[in-house]
């Protein structure tokens, strides 16, 4: 009996360490971010692209790299969502369970989950040598696209395999064509839809290696997807490597903006998801 | 049988990988009342059921022979659609499992997919088959909440409201009240005791009192074949089977 409780002490005590570990180092990352960032950051910084110099800490902005990381992550994540929902969705509702196909499509997702975004850069770098593209805002969507492409597959399969069963008994007793059963299912796994989507947009946003070759760099805001484009963490990377103080404060006022910027997004689409539930 | 048969089985086989689920079924099951399904845990009870609207059709390493007519029309034959075919049977399944909207949606959702488009006519259909069910009092305010937000009983009401609002003229139940409290229960047994003027019901069960309370027929199947069919109180009370009698007394389960 007294052994018994004695473990149950001694794993609640781990439990409550780990949870504080976790708590403490997002804490002490969010908190460094606001104390070297805050001081500045400026609506320059946001509403405005670089001068020439900006580097070496003349005036200007990130508005190019803000609005770079945007198009890219969030062009990614469209476009990713395009093939990853009709991958998972075959995959899980059209074939059957102990189809091979299935099986080794899904085996080859985990691998191509844990490959590094450098690799995923270089292979999209180099169909771009083969097809003729520069750097461009197109080759950082195409790039960033293969990347989150497997992590949004496995999200939403985990999501899809449990579905309860009960749902395609009763959706094709009352005489529904698979089609019209898959759109059920798509109701039923909203909540997984947008976690893919938020997994995918965060890693997508936060990416350098993938973009680095890819998307090239530019002071302009990109008008079209064949011009260079900029990214906060590759901005990030520049910054922090400059031996001007002012430089490297900038580099924490960029991280800061990003941090922002997923904030936004993750607020935004979840109250998005919840009105949308209210309504069903 | 002097009535006419509504489903007419004839060398049914069906294996799932190498096990037999179902040997040479023949069965007539009679229009417009009620048959149970009876038999232990594993005798292919449910296989039978499912055979009846193709349900089977998506488990892997399934293999069906023989055929099932339904109004004299082959299921299996290669013609024939099997949206269609399910339309025609309502399936209240083990569990109830109210599709991921509001109540107003899970009724008009079967009469939407078959092209019922009017927004009067669903209205009509909604409140028409909630009532069916004794379940259009305690839902009428609030149509457009979600409907797992009922209790599990009110869910499974709703599941066969959703199931009539197609029009099948077959219902099929598979366990239906196995997951319901006692009252539930009798509300349900009640709603098939009155649906089977118009409808065609066939129940799998597991427990011989409800077979015996809402039944006219009773199949009793063991070991995927059908060792006795009958007229309820002719099976229970006085099996000409052997194995039959095992089971109705509880020496086999």
């Amino acid at each position: 009996m007294r052994k018994r409780k004695l473990e149950e002490a001694i794993f609640k005590a781990l439990m409550i360490v780990s949870t504080v570990l976790v708590g403490l180092s997002l804490f002490l990352i969010i908190g460094t971010i606001v104390v070297k960032g805050l001081p500045f950051l400026d609506w320059d910084m946001i509403s405005k692209i670089p001068d020439g110099g900006y580097y070496f800490g003349r005036s200007g902005g990130m508005l190019n790299a803000i609005i770079g990381s945007i198009y890219i992550a969030g062009g990614a994540t469209l476009l990713g969502m395009f093939i990853s929902l009709p991958v998972s969705i075959y995959l899980n509702v059209y074939l059957k369970k102990a189809n091979h196909f299935a099986r080794f499509a899904k085996l080859s997702f985990d691998v191509l989950f844990g490959i590094p975004s450098i690799v995923y850069g270089a292979f999209a770098f180099s169909l771009m040598v083969y097809l003729g593209v520069r750097a461009s805002l197109l080759g950082g969507v195409i790039a960033v696209t293969l990347l989150v492409i497997p992590i949004m597959v496995r999200t939403l399969d985990e999501v899809i395999v449990h579905v309860p069963k009960e749902l395609k008994e009763a959706t094709l007793s009352l005489g529904a064509t698979r089609w019209e059963m898959a759109k059920i299912y798509f109701r039923q796994i909203r909540a997984g839809v947008l976690t893919a989507v938020l997994l995918a947009f965060g890693r997508g946003v936060g990416d350098v290696a993938a973009v680095m070759f890819t998307a090239g760099f530019s002071d302009n805001i990109p008008v079209s997807l064949h011009e260079p484009a900029a990214t906060l963490p590759l901005a990030i990377f520049f910054q922090l490597g400059s031996p001007i103080p002012e430089v490297q404060g900038r580099a924490y006022a960029s991280a800061l903006i990003l941090t922002i910027v997923i904030l936004i997004i993750v607020v935004f689409s979840t109250l998005l998801t919840n009105k949308r539930r209210k309504k069903s | 049988m002097t009535q006419t048969p509504h489903i007419s089985v004839k060398d049914l086989n069906v294996h799932i990988g190498d096990n037999h689920l179902l040997k040479n079924i023949n069965i007539n099951i009679p229009d417009k009342s009620v048959t149970s399904i009876i038999g232990p845990s594993g005798c292919g009870k449910t296989t039978l059921l499912k055979s009846f609207n193709r349900l089977l059709d998506d488990i892997p390493g399934v293999n069906i022979s023989g055929s099932v007519l339904v109004d004299g029309e082959n299921i299996y034959n290669a013609q024939a659609e099997v949206t269609h075919i399910r339309k025609k049977m309502g399936l209240l399944a083990q569990r109830p499992f109210p599709l991921p909207m509001s109540i107003y949606d899970n009724i008009a959702y079967g009469p939407r997919i078959h092209g019922t488009k009017s927004k009067k006519e669903l209205n009509e259909l909604v409140q028409h088959y909630l009532q069916a069910v004794g379940l259009w009092e305690e839902v009428k305010n609030r149509l457009n909440g979600s409907a797992t937000a009922l209790s599990i009983g009110q869910q499974q009401r709703l599941c066969l409201a959703r199931g009539l609002a197609v029009e099948p003229e077959i219902i099929l139940g598979d366990e239906s009240t196995s997951a319901l409290d006692p009252i539930s229960t009798k509300t349900i047994e009640d709603l098939l005791i009155k649906l089977k003027e118009n409808y065609t019901i066939v129940l799998v069960t597991h427990i011989l009192r409800q077979a015996r309370r809402v039944s006219d027929y009773i199949i009793f199947v063991y070991m995927g074949q059908i060792i006795e069919f009958g007229p309820t109180e002719e099976v229970l009370l006085n099996p000409k089977e052997e194995l039959t009698k095992e089971y109705v007394k509880g020496f086999i389960s």
